[in-house]
């Protein structure tokens, strides 16, 4: 079973509307909304957690699903949301840099 | 079919979720342009801390689209680090209003290492010696030109913004072919916004009626004039029930001291962050809740206004004249100029100072006491050519 790691895009804009997840690419400010499972692997994407186990600890437990099937569609999803830039995927955890703050003056204007 | 966008304002608005915020971060600039509403000065803006817990109560909200305006943001010392923290800790979809004459290379770069959505820069002319008399700062042009390149070359999304007024109107297609060159989006503009204490002086700087008839029978801009000068068909009963505008229902703006209102455009003073919580204001507000009552059945004159249906009347700009049901005389001035039909405010202002002149003989308007018939006067002095459309 290969391990795949999911991290959100920093270059997208994400919010929840009512539970319904909006995503705006960063590439081409294409809109998108995410299906119930597609929200959970955006908001379980860390980095660090493989999918595997996202799956395991969300997606199992709240649809009712086999882990194996459950598994392999999401997998489908994530590497959907990859090609949209949405998410990254690899087989290594994924670490990823920050920019360095312009200030860290906490009353700065 | 409903584009997504749309989709989700729906579902906002029915949420009642305020989806897109302007913010701005100051009043502070490095331009004078010739006709803009804002005081320069600093009253007392938010500080860094502040802002962070505005953005944090926002994101909270739901609001998605956030507009980062001024003054000129890049004065800020903290400008990229309110960024960073709006674009990578609460990832808002960011766009971004400025003169961009402080933006070089280094700029450029980060502000795409953010994923800023959009950057909307004011070039008022392609001649040097026409966009620095309006911003009055020579070598503005230049600046703000090369800050597009420098955007451009990041892979940003850049659009003009070009506001008309007399001194600039000749001069638009030569800033559409700019824009065309550089490679960018160019939107033009003819609305001048009353100063923020209320002096409509400004006004004066807007084009008048033949610029405004020339800008709508331009092919480049409109497509088929015919279809667009049309009068349109009076809408029917439901078409009344609609909302004006965005403002208050889906959209609201803050000012850099924390005060929110429906819009930039719509100075109703409605709560300060500083006090209450934003998802209060925009909740709890009776001015918020009184604007968002209003639909277009509720339009004093403009109801029985020919126009009604295809009128792009601003409810700040009506509101800034006296009456946020009441009309917006820029917005009469323009659908008139599109279509050669007067509105219906026009046609009652035209009565008013027929009626007036006829019970003063020799007297014009002089004595008239009250501010009331003062701030008519005013109006009817902006309508130049009235009495030829009602002639």
């Amino acid at each position: 079973m290969s391990r795949l790691y999911l991290a959100r895009n920093p270059r997208v804009a994400a919010r929840s509307l009512d539970g319904e997840m909006m995503i705006m690419s960063g590439r081409d400010s294409t809109l998108f909304t995410l299906n119930k499972t597609a929200t959970i692997l955006w908001q379980s994407a860390d980095g660090t957690t493989p999918l595997h186990e996202i799956v395991e600890h969300r997606i199992v437990t709240e649809f009712e699903v086999e882990p194996a099937e459950a598994l392999q569609d999401a997998e489908t999803v994530a590497r959907d949301l990859a090609k949209h830039d949405i998410l990254q995927i690899s087989e290594e955890p994924i670490v990823q840099s920050t920019t360095p703050s312009g200030s860290s003056a906490g009353d700065a204007r | 079919m409903k584009g997504l966008l749309e989709e989700m304002t729906e579902k906002a608005l029915a949420r009642n979720i305020p989806l897109s915020v302007q913010l701005d971060l100051t009043y502070r600039c490095n331009e004078r342009c010739v006709h803009c509403y804002l005081d320069h000065n600093d009253h007392g803006e938010m500080t860094t801390a502040e802002i962070k817990h505005l953005l944090e109560e926002m994101a909270e909200a739901g609001v998605f689209i956030l507009t980062l305006s001024g003054g000129e943001i890049f004065l800020r010392k903290d400008f990229f680090e309110l960024l960073e923290y709006a674009r990578r800790k609460l990832q808002f979809c960011v766009k971004l209003k400025t003169n961009a004459i402080l933006v070089r290379e280094r700029e450029a770069a980060r502000v795409r290492d953010l994923g800023v959505e959009s950057i909307q820069i004011s070039i008022y002319s392609h001649r040097p010696e026409v966009h620095d008399a309006i911003t009055l700062v020579p070598g503005s042009l230049k600046r703000s030109v090369d800050a597009i390149r420098f955007l451009k070359a990041q892979g940003l999304r850049v659009v003009i913004a070009n506001v008309l007024m007399k001194q600039n109107m000749a001069d638009y297609p030569g800033v559409r072919a700019l824009a065309e060159e550089l490679g960018v989006e160019c939107t033009l503009d003819p609305t001048i916004t009353p100063m923020m204490d209320g002096d409509r002086g400004v006004l004066s700087l807007g084009i008048g009626q033949d610029e405004l008839r020339q800008v709508f029978r331009d092919t480049a801009l409109v497509g088929d004039v015919e279809e667009y000068c049309t009068v349109s068909t009076s809408p029917d009963e439901s078409a009344l029930e609609n909302l004006p505008c965005s403002a208050g229902h889906t959209t609201c703006y803050v000012s850099p001291y924390g005060d929110v209102f429906p819009c930039v455009q719509f100075p109703l003073p409605t709560g300060n962050v500083r006090k209450q919580r934003f998802i209060d204001i925009w909740r709890n507000s009776d001015e918020m809740n009184d604007v968002r009552s209003i639909r277009l059945k509720d339009l004093t004159t403009c109801t029985s206004c020919s126009h009604v249906g295809s009128c792009s009347r601003c409810p700040g700009l009506a509101f800034m004249e006296g009456n946020r049901r009441g009309p917006s005389s820029q917005d009469c001035e323009r659908s008139y100029a599109r279509t050669g039909v007067p509105s219906a405010n026009m046609l009652a202002k035209a009565e008013l100072k027929s009626r007036l002149a006829q019970s003063m003989p020799g007297h014009a308007l002089q004595g008239q006491s009250t501010s009331h018939a003062a701030a008519n006067l005013v109006q009817i002095r902006a309508l130049p050519t009235m009495a030829r459309a009602t002639a």
